[in-house]
């Protein structure tokens, strides 16, 4: 018993370096999982930010060049939200890599970045500006009436309350995101996923690599959920 | 207009909703000029545009008709950045509206240095001094959901007067307060009054009014129905609508 498990370990992961096809599976997943995260973050801020700024201003908005421009910036985030959330990750990752990059030679892993990173974005957008929406329209007119344009009042007031009300949210998305790049295999990327996969296709034996991939998700995901928990009661301190 | 004319409105009118059918005319052709050093306290049922007169008076309602003009500018002139003029029409509202992610301190002291380019020292100061004036320094590294109602409002006028305004403009302040609390607000707007500051103030304390008001103003509908002195307002009532307002709340 004992001897087929270290024989099933060695033919797993020992024999021809085979654990390396984990390691940089991994590598892969976290690189991909990291900037994906800071793509969508940054533009579903700015596409957040957009709506919210839309729907609160419909009122008091006087007729002018810039009121234009935001009607239209308007609706190409809804566009944007529509599209992305109306079609699965892995044909947007196809699209992307086979269609958008199709011409242009490109990195693999560049293209599941975009492709992620945009998908996750319209995701982060709707959290965001639930929180922006969640927080009183007092503080916007508190802010606005010591002086502070609309943009300073949502730096200094609107979004630190609100990023703070969404991070349990916005700490879903990022465990979603991290195991939905498991699909970057598509584009023959050697994701965690895969390198747990072409193990199995070589040694025929699916229970060890396999299981040996979902733990390191599973740990991936631990930590940052443990890393978010941290930070909430960090931004906790005073408010109650 | 004369040189102490701080604030003149003009044939103010202000139309809630797009839709000609769902229309609701909230300010109607409002005229009135205040002048520095004047306490203005507006009176009024529920609904006459009280609140909303105050609120065009520094554009958080956008008027749909009419001019404002503040300190020379008219604010309602589409290229006009109201920015500036805000920063000198300090506003306290009925819900208070503390940053409640920021201590006491940062409340006072954000607009100052991030507006008025003071330095951090500086605005602190400026900041502590007024809290000793209101008696809550030593709450100075609060956060504002530690501190009582009245304490709340206390510090949203501080806030205000942080940025060294030239006129205050009151929301019902003593509204949201718990009745054992409206006093020491008062006393506030009274020391403030005192020193001379223009005020307006939407209250439904007619004792304020009486006390420290120096034009009472009545409005119903959208418009104002009648001005006066305290005294000739409470004694003397000439407008049918205002005296049986003034039998119903006194």
């Amino acid at each position: 018993m004992l001897e087929t498990l270290n024989d099933k370990l060695y033919l797993n992961f020992i024999k021809d370096d085979r654990y390396m096809y984990l390691v940089n599976g991994f590598i892969t997943t976290i690189k991909i999982a990291f900037f994906a995260i800071l793509v969508g973050l940054a533009l579903g801020f700015t596409v957040a930010i957009i709506r919210s700024a839309y729907d609160m201003n419909s009122e008091q908005r006087r007729k002018g060049l810039s009121s234009a421009l935001l009607s239209v910036a308007n609706g190409i985030c809804k566009l944007y939200l529509t599209v992305l959330r109306g079609t699965p990750v892995v044909l947007q990752l196809l699209i992307i890599y086979f269609v958008i990059f199709a011409d242009i030679n490109v990195n693999k892993t560049f293209a599941a970045i975009c492709a992620f990173g945009l998908n996750s974005a319209a995701y982060v957008a709707e959290i965001v500006r639930g929180g922006i929406m969640s927080i009183d329209k007092g503080q916007l007119e508190a802010g606005r009436s010591l002086g502070f344009s609309y943009a300073r009042t949502m730096i200094y007031i609107i979004l630190p309350q609100a990023v703070k009300n969404v991070l349990p949210a916005l700490g879903n998305e990022f465990i979603v995101l991290i195991k939905e790049t498991s699909v970057a295999g598509y584009i023959a990327i050697e994701d965690l996923t895969k390198g747990g996969d072409i193990i199995r296709s070589r040694t025929y034996d699916a229970f060890f690599p396999l299981i040996t991939a979902g733990l390191i998700y599973l740990a991936v995901v631990l930590v940052l959920s443990k890393g978010i928990s941290i930070l909430e009661r960090r931004l906790r301190t005073g408010e109650r | 207009m004369s040189a102490d004319t701080i604030i003149k409105v003009k044939n103010l009118q202000k139309v809630f909703g797009k839709d000609e059918k769902m229309q609701t005319k909230a300010l109607d052709n409002v005229n009135i000029e205040i002048n520095r050093g004047d306490v203005v306290v507006v009176v009024g049922p529920s609904g006459s545009g009280k609140s909303t007169f105050l609120r065009c008076l520094n554009l958080l309602e956008m008027p749909t008709g009419g001019t404002i003009t503040f300190e020379g500018t008219d604010i309602t002139d589409p290229k006009n950045n109201i920015n500036k003029q805000r920063m000198k029409m300090g506003m306290v509202f009925q819900q208070f509206n503390l940053f409640p992610h920021m201590t006491i301190l940062r409340n006072l002291t954000i607009g100052p240095t991030k507006l008025l380019r003071q330095s951090k020292a500086e605005a602190e100061k400026t900041a502590i001094e007024l809290l000793e004036r209101v008696g809550l320094a030593d709450r100075a590294q609060s956060y504002p959901n530690q501190l009582s109602g009245g304490q709340k409002q206390r510090i949203a006028i501080v806030r205000a007067l942080c940025m060294k305004p030239d006129v205050m403009l009151f929301d019902e302040p003593t509204s949201a307060l718990d009745p054992e609390m409206v006093g020491e607000v008062l006393d506030v707007m009274k020391d403030l009054a005192r020193q001379n500051m223009t005020m307006v103030c939407v209250t439904h304390e007619m004792g304020f009014a009486r006390e420290v008001g120096n034009r009472v103003i009545f409005m119903e509908s959208g418009r104002i129905l009648e001005e006066n002195t305290p005294e000739e307002f409470f004694e003397n009532p000439k407008n049918p609508r205002l005296k049986e307002f003034l039998d119903k709340i006194l």
